[in-house]
């Protein structure tokens, strides 16, 4: 089977602002409250991205990593443990991506989340609690500070230091080759889904 | 690394290649679907040009955003009514078999494909729902996808995935009287924590599981996502086999060949896992969640934890919980004011779960604002057939149609302001419940019944003949 490499969609380097939020188990219904799943298509997901802890008794919480001054020009999340829990609903990272998000760091990931992140193209990956603490007081004190991600050389840019995270390798590979979509490279082994099609004895039960 | 489960069986049967990217392509055996997570997936399909390779393969419901106690069409919700007429057109037009409402087939998909027998063991099954780990029950390899996998799989009828580790949970012993599948899956969650299961899959044994029903066995599955697993299953076995039988979508001609097969991919006896974890059942009692995870769980007797017992980013979370829940540490549990009970879901959406809530509720009255929102058409009908219909609805409960209802609020019933419910559903998220404030306490269906009654929570013990229920070993 050929390497597939699809030159526009490749990504490599992932370059800006960064916003702090690393609560642990921040889940799927934070990031996207359920009523705005009955939108058919996720073109307005970006404006409601943690939108009931943005917006209290219709008053904008400024403090609210999100709405801080300069947050709209973020690229790069900032997270905790389990991050995206809970649902399977695209709609979480399609926010997160429709509101400029490029990249998030975290301690670690639900499943389906960063699945679905990838699917998107958005990039997840992991670092230490103790690397997630230090990144978010470097935060704290540069607030919305550029952040650079590395996927070649598995690197985290943080002013003068440079710092090593994790991924699981088939995902960076996809992300350098622009296969991250998966579909292309699902379609083209016919031959081998027609093989399965034709074993998997119980399909004509 | 895990040999010769159920899981390494199945898996390795479906494997179509190994990616380039390094990651697996799988055959789906089944595609199932419902509203919420489908319109953006067709779309897809539609603009790339690509049909759906195995309608046949694919089956559709509408349970999320459906109206629980009116059907006229439209819908009063403009969004809900364009969310069904495009499924209702989606499904006409890539030609896939679609169970709307009046069908006899309608219900949260979770609980109505099952019960159509749609969902058949050594399988891999996918819908764009993180409770697909509920088809586990069967003894096949199901789990929740986003939508932009779903338009892959309508288009390809697979998937890139990476293998899972293998978790093998025993439950060993009897469960008590008034406890149930869903109190042993709070209880593990409690234990093993939120992210405890991620990057594995559980496989669910031992006396209490094998003991159980097929809608039992569905309620434990269910909850697996909630505890970080990806999917959870249990090994198929007579009483998997007889639910199948005459069943409309089980096979057949060919049954005796499908058994055959089915026993085939049991985990073999001396199956390797990656870890092991050994629960004692007859410790467990009926469990309550206090806080705003499924993680932050104690058993219905015990005390409301202090942030103090936690540690780490655990404590913060305490805080925050106990505030978000309005609760206070040292309270007991049990007395805690309610405003609503919901009876339903994909998690206790069944008759067996109705059956246990109408036991409670016999005779009685509900003190608060009680839905009972049946699972499916079927389930519904089956209801009403041996009159428990009745007993909701002398107690002063509503009797809805069903649907998701509730669980998510994605239809008219919500929560308003920060009104407190005693749930059967499966999240406890803030917010969860359709108010932004709104305050959700996940229990079982006796749990639930004994609450609607007192309009506080209530331990069911005090309404199933006395019989002793054990309490939880205290850590102090």
């Amino acid at each position: 089977m050929s390497e597939l490499i699809i030159q526009e969609k490749v990504i490599d380097n992932i370059k800006g602002k960064a916003i702090s939020k690393t609560a642990n188990d921040q889940n799927t219904d934070d990031i996207v409250p359920a009523r705005y799943l009955k939108e058919i298509t996720f073109e307005k997901m970006g404006e409601y991205v943690y939108i009931d802890e943005r917006i209290k008794d219709g008053n904008k919480v400024e403090e609210h990593p999100f709405n801080k001054s300069g947050a709209s020009e973020a690229k790069i999340l900032l997270a905790g443990a389990n991050y995206g829990c809970g649902s399977s609903r695209e709609h979480a990272p399609q926010a997160l991506h429709k509101f400029g998000i490029n990249a998030i760091i975290a301690e670690s990931f639900a499943e389906i989340f960063a699945g679905n992140c990838a699917s998107l193209g958005v990039v997840c990956v992991t670092v230490s609690s103790e690397i997630i603490s230090k990144l978010a007081e470097y935060l704290e004190k540069n607030p919305l500070a550029e952040l650079e991600i590395d996927l070649n050389k598995k690197m985290i840019t943080c002013g003068e230091e440079k710092i090593e995270f994790d991924m699981p390798e088939g995902r960076r590979q996809a992300f350098l080759k622009g296969t991250w979509d998966a579909m292309a490279i699902l379609q083209q082994d016919k031959e081998g889904i027609k093989k399965i099609e034709d074993n998997l004895e119980y399909l004509s039960y | 690394m895990s040999q010769k489960t159920l899981y390494d069986k199945v898996w390795k049967k479906h494997i179509v290649g190994e990616l380039p990217t390094g990651q697996t392509q799988v055959f789906v055996s089944r595609h199932m679907m419902h509203e919420v997570t489908s319109p953006q997936a067709f779309e897809m399909l539609r603009e790339k040009k690509i049909s759906v390779k195995h309608p046949e393969l694919t089956f559709c419901i509408l349970d999320h955003v459906i109206p629980t106690h009116d059907l006229s069409r439209p819908f009063e919700d403009n969004q809900a009514e364009l969310m069904t007429s495009t499924v209702e057109e989606n499904t006409k037009e890539f030609n896939i078999t679609y169970f709307g409402p009046g069908s006899g087939k309608q219900g949260v998909c979770h609980v109505a494909f099952p019960e159509q027998g749609l969902i058949w063991p050594g399988q891999i099954i996918v819908c764009g729902d993180s409770h697909t780990c509920t088809y586990g029950a069967f003894g096949t390899l199901a789990f929740g996808i986003g939508t932009t996998q779903v338009s892959h799989v309508l288009a390809t009828q697979t998937l890139a995935m990476d293998k899972l580790k293998v978790r093998r949970i025993n439950f060993n012993g009897k469960l008590n009287k008034g406890v149930g599948a869903k109190d042993l899956a709070l209880y593990m969650i409690m234990k093993l924590g939120v992210k405890g299961g991620v990057g594995f899959a559980y496989e669910f044994g031992g006396e209490a599981i094998e003991n159980m029903s097929m809608e039992e066995r569905m309620t434990i599955c269910n909850l697996a996502v909630e505890g970080g697993a990806r999917l959870g299953y249990i090994n198929p076995d007579k009483i998997t086999f007889d639910y199948l039988k005459e069943k409309e979508f089980a096979p057949k001609k060919y049954f005796e060949k499908a058994v055959e097969y089915w026993k085939s991919i049991a985990s073999d006896s001396d199956a390797q896992y990656d870890d092991v974890v050994d629960i004692d059942v007859p410790q467990v009692e009926p469990m309550v969640t206090w806080g705003v995870n499924p993680e932050q769980t104690i058993g219905v007797s015990e005390i409301i934890p202090s942030s103090n017992k936690f540690e780490g980013k655990l404590k913060e979370e305490a805080e925050d919980a106990l505030n978000y829940m309005g609760l206070n540490a040292g309270d007991k549990i049990e007395g805690t004011p309610v405003d609503v009970v919901f009876i339903g879901s994909c998690t206790n959406g069944r008759l067996i779960d109705f059956k246990q809530a109408a036991e409670i509720l016999k005779g009685k009255k509900v003190a608060v604002k009680t839905l009972v929102v049946s699972g499916s058409e079927e389930v519904k009908k089956q209801a009403e057939e041996i009159g428990i219909d009745k007993i909701f609805i002398d107690a002063g409960a509503e009797w809805r149609l069903p649907g998701c209802s509730m669980c998510l609020a994605m239809n008219p019933d919500k929560l308003v302001g920060t009104q407190r419910c005693a749930s059967t559903s499966n999240r406890n998220f803030k917010g969860r419940q359709g108010s932004p404030t709104g305050r959700t306490h996940l229990m079982n269906p006796y749990t639930a019944a004994a609450s609607a009654i007192e309009g506080k929570i209530t331990n069911p013990g005090k309404y199933l003949g006395g019989y002793p229920l054990k309490g939880i070993k205290k850590n102090e």
